[in-house]
């Protein structure tokens, strides 16, 4: 079926190419001149139509594209207070782009159309202009003086956060190929020491157990935040570099193995109310009728449907690391600051999960061979392995 | 539209036929291992659309695979092989070698080797009025070795554990081990040898281009009497010979902590059940000193088809290049500056965000010149009298996409927009169209104008639009949606979204965009029966067909070792009097002597 798909698009083409270099022999009809392969004023004149005509695919390709996939931008709806700021500063520089790209593009395309060679036509010898020049040269500086006046306000806003002051709530987030895991800091507000030396059976992020900072630890495999409060991450990866990207918080941070990065905001929705917001329902209930529609093509098909989606803001792994790159994500659920204490209090410290797993070991069942969790989770190096440990589609 | 000026010229040349260049030449000598710029050039050029055709193919493949994930294809298993494509379905280490050696090969191989590598080596001698390279020994020695490394880098495609995977950046730790991805074995040993080969070449090139530049320029070709090809070329001459060896640096210190152990880019790592050695080195580092080439690599990109856009621009619209002067000020401008930008690929790396500010304030300078040379682009072809050849619209369509996908990079400079698009679609959108379709169609543009120079036979004009037009609505058909998708958040080098159901409504976008990109693909088949058929079949050139000012028309169009019979011409103008008032052509070859008291401007 693909083939022939392919061989009929083949065929298309070929038709497609054969018809086009007709029409332009068939400009040539009636010229009666040597065709020495450089252009003449029918092909100028051909080719300054055309140019017009391509300046209108751009305009028409622009217009097709903000109304059709205008909505897939996150240029709204930011789920953080920074993202707001954000949100603005991409917005007047948006606007700036499609403003000046629509009167280059105009008077590129419009020139090559109004100024196509013609015999006896005279081309004007205009070599310079200081002033144009200059006009030219401190437009663009000034406009980028202000943006870059405004990014850098924000940018030092988003970047640098004063922990004694502002109090964060620290959380860490560990990387590795191909997981995330969260670590909250507990009562203290304080993460213990950690290294990946120190990776041994539960304790899979190498938490220094004796650093009375870390007692109160808690690992999670889901990241809860509370709405409002200012939340620091402090970013470890245990192999490669990972990127930690949240989209709708406006937020990436890279992994790097080696050292602590951190990045920090503020949760300004909840997972509730953003599922809520008018935008939210249109798309998620866009996502869900393509999903339907692919649904009865695998049930045709005999494989399983699709589950239905609802939205919950994702951390993705954007920096390629390794072969399953582009399945390494982790849920974020942004709870009221009540929802969150509860739930973290429902959760079992890191140094309780150790001792636990350390009486199961004193009582070890019989033939069974002791096997840290680091061991029962190989990485996934060969891809006949990978595909079977991917979710059904 | 024969010429009269030019015959003549020739004639008079060719009435005192010196010939002390002149010797009888093996096969081996004039084809293979020649030292003739002219013969290296078109070596280069063959090569660079070898791997052109490599690469461009790989980019179609693994469009295929993102538009419908995960389906068989035959074409999968014809190329990629029952491992790479079990059943025809593209597993995915396969689609991550493929953008690694797509990129890879693009950048280095197409856009720097064999566009620098092709025009360099042409029009440096001819349009400075030299015999040829200041070494020609050198410059084959260069051609050989990029060739050698090709050979090492397409070899790596055919090897057990599969080609590098790592992404073009080959970032470490994941280029570093084995363990963490497959590729990361024999496929980087291969790749990185590769690359050093490949920056010894580009380091022999470049030294010889600057001598040539400074020391070979013919009587009266002063400085500011060059063409802007020329200027393009010296500087980015410059620009290599500053950056590429940081990048050997860190490719050896690379090779070191892969295979001796050391610990320059690695520590604290726990892979595949176990604790590795490494302790206290830094991928951040090696991301600054592959930036600190990288970034400058654009510009070793873009510099030589903005130049070779620049004169086909003046020739075509018979009108000087507007602001000379300026022009070559940006240059230098840009030159100098994308040295010290590379940051802004790093902002969200974890480096001190203070740092991040300086870099987007370099960033956003380099903006100005870059908006310069765009506006004196459009005020050249403002009141004209435009020949709108291939090599025309070709360069038209550079300014174009220049200007598109430059405009995007004010987001992409600015750090704090960078944090919300940094690696997603919209980074692929933004340097495909501002350095990569930009700097292939300068390549075009100099393949359609030079073709002549080069095999004395013209490619045919008809096909050449045909592929222009076609090529200019894919390219956009391409790229302008991509912006979209990555603007919702979607990461590039993913296998596929399948896992996001978030992204289940970009896929009708991923579909559109391959369509673009087949038929765009398939549309270069044209550009290459034109190329090949008309070396053999095209229609036998003039001499000066595009009624061109620069010094290479004056040459032959038959090759001759030395490249004039007799004198070399002498220099009395700049190149770009075209339509110059008092005169009765619309072209003024810069050797024609100035008139009596005809006007001397400043530039």
């Amino acid at each position: 079926m693909t083939s022939l798909l392919i061989l009929l698009v083949l065929i298309l083409l070929s038709v497609a190419l054969w018809q086009l270099t007709k029409i332009f022999d068939l400009t040539q009809v009636g010229k009666n001149k040597v065709n020495n392969q450089v252009a003449d004023d029918n092909d100028n004149k051909v080719n300054g139509y055309l140019s017009f005509g391509f300046l209108a695919f751009i305009y028409i390709i622009t217009i097709y594209c903000i109304v059709n996939y205008g909505k897939f931008p996150l240029m709204s709806n930011a789920a953080s207070v920074h993202g707001k700021e954000v949100d603005n500063l991409m917005w007047i520089s948006m606007i700036l782009i499609f403003v000046v790209q629509t009167i280059t593009q105009g008077l590129l395309f419009y020139f090559s159309y109004k100024y196509r060679g013609k015999k006896g036509q005279v081309a004007t010898y205009f070599s310079d202009n200081n002033k144009l020049e200059f006009i030219w040269s401190s437009i663009p500086a000034i406009v980028l003086a202000v943006l870059i006046f405004f990014g850098l306000y924000s940018w030092t806003d988003i970047m640098f956060i004063n922990e004694k002051v502002e109090k964060p709530i620290v959380i860490e987030i560990y990387a590795q190929q191909f997981k995330w895991t969260a670590r909250y800091s507990g009562q203290d507000n304080v993460l213990g020491k950690a290294n990946v030396r120190l990776i041994e059976g539960v304790n899979v992020l190498g938490v220094d157990l004796s650093d009375p900072n870390a007692q109160d630890d808690i690992v999670s495999d889901e990241l809860h935040l509370p709405k409002g409060q200012k939340v620091i991450f402090k970013i470890r990866s245990q192999d490669v570099l990972h990127s930690m990207y949240m989209p709708h918080f406006r937020a990436q941070m890279n992994c790097v193995p080696g050292m602590v990065t951190q990045f920090g905001f503020t949760p300004s929705i909840t997972t509730v109310e953003m599922r809520e917001t008018p935008d939210m329902v249109e798309k998620v209930a866009n996502i869900n009728k393509i999903r339907e529609s692919k649904s009865v093509e695998l049930v045709a098909e005999g494989k399983t449907a699709l589950d239905p989606y609802t939205f919950d803001f994702l951390l993705l792994c954007n920096k390629i690391c390794g072969a399953s790159h582009y399945n390494m994500q982790m849920k974020i659920v942004v709870d009221t600051p009540q929802d969150y204490k509860k739930w973290l209090s429902g959760k079992t410290s890191l140094i309780q999960s150790v001792k636990t797993a350390a009486l199961e070991d004193a009582k070890p069942k019989d033939g069974e061979a002791k096997t840290s969790k680091m061991d029962s989770m190989p990485v996934k190096k060969d891809s006949s392995l990978m595909a079977s440990q991917e979710p059904t589609k | 539209m024969s010429n009269a000026h030019d015959i003549q010229a020739h004639d008079d040349h060719s009435s005192h036929d010196h010939h002390e260049h002149h010797h009888k030449d093996t096969f081996i000598t004039k084809y293979i291992f020649s030292i003739d710029h002219k013969m290296i050039a078109k070596q280069y050029l063959l090569t660079g659309i070898f791997m052109g055709i490599i690469g461009v193919g790989m980019s179609l493949l693994f469009r295929l695979q993102l538009a419908w994930p995960e389906q068989s294809f035959k074409v999968f298993s014809f190329f990629l092989g029952e491992k790479m494509a079990p059943n025809g379905v593209m597993t995915n280490e396969a689609y991550l070698s493929l953008i690694t050696i797509h990129g890879t090969i693009m950048v280095f191989f197409v856009l720097t080797a064999a566009l620098s590598g092709t025009f360099s080596n042409l029009l440096i001698p001819l349009q400075l009025g030299a015999r040829d390279m200041a070494s020609g020994f050198l410059n084959m020695v260069s051609y050989w070795l990029f060739f050698l490394s090709s050979v090492v880098m397409v070899s790596s495609l055919f090897i057990e554990s599969g080609p590098a995977n790592a992404g073009w950046t080959i970032y470490p730790p994941l280029s570093a081990l084995p363990q963490a991805i497959s590729g990361s074995g024999l496929g980087m040993t291969l790749w990185l040898v590769s690359m050093a080969i490949f920056i010894a070449a580009s380091l022999m090139g470049s030294l010889n281009y600057i001598v040539t530049v400074i020391n070979l320029r013919t009587k009266g070709m002063s400085m500011t009497r060059m063409p802007l090809t020329i200027w393009a070329f010296f500087v980015t001459a410059i620009i290599g010979v500053v950056s590429f060896p940081v990048l050997l640096s860190a490719a050896l210190l690379l090779i070191m902590d892969r295979s001796f152990g050391t610990s320059f880019f690695l520590s604290d790592i726990y892979l595949a059940g176990e604790v590795l050695n490494y302790q206290g080195g830094s991928p951040v580092l090696f991301e600054h000193l592959f930036w600190f080439l990288g970034h400058p690599e654009v510009y070793i990109i873009l510099l030589p088809a903005l130049g070779i856009t620049s004169e086909v621009i003046a020739t075509n619209s018979r009108k000087p290049i507007f602001g000379y002067r300026a022009m070559i000020m940006s240059i230098l401008a840009i030159a100098f500056l994308s040295t010290i930008v590379w940051g802004h690929h790093m902002f969200i790396s974890g480096m001190n965000p203070f740092l991040g500010s300086v870099f987007t304030f370099t960033t956003l300078l380099i903006a100005i010149p870059s908006a310069v040379k765009a506006f004196n682009y459009i005020t050249t072809l403002w009141k004209g009298n435009l020949q709108l050849n291939p090599a025309m619209l070709f360069s038209i369509g550079l300014v174009s996409t220049f200007i598109t996908g430059g405009l995007t990079g004010i987001i992409l400079g600015d750090s704090t927009l960078d944090i919300n698009v940094h690696d997603t679609y919209f980074v692929v959108a933004h340097f495909h169209l501002v350095m990569g379709i930009s700097a292939l169609y300068g390549m075009f543009a100099g393949i359609y104008h030079w073709y002549p120079k080069m095999f004395g036979r013209m490619l045919n004009k008809t096909l050449g639009y045909v592929h222009f037009w076609v090529t200019a609505i894919c390219a956009y058909g391409v790229f302008f949606p991509m912006h979209f998708i990555g603007m919702a958040g979607l990461p590039r080098r993913y296998y596929e979204n399948t896992n996001f159901p978030l992204f289940d409504d970009l896929q009708d976008v991923n579909v559109v965009i391959t369509t673009f990109a087949l038929i765009g693909g398939a549309f270069q088949l044209v550009f290459l029966y034109n190329f090949f058929s008309s070396i053999f079949y095209g229609k036998r050139t003039v001499q000066n067909p595009w009624r061109s000012n620069t010094l290479e028309w004056t040459a032959p169009i038959e090759h001759i070792h030395g490249n004039w019979p007799g004198e070399i011409p002498e220099v009395y103008r700049w190149p770009y009097d075209y339509s110059k008032p008092g005169h009765d052509e619309d072209f003024v070859p810069q050797n024609v002597p100035m008139k009596p008291g005809e006007e001397v401007l400043h530039h």
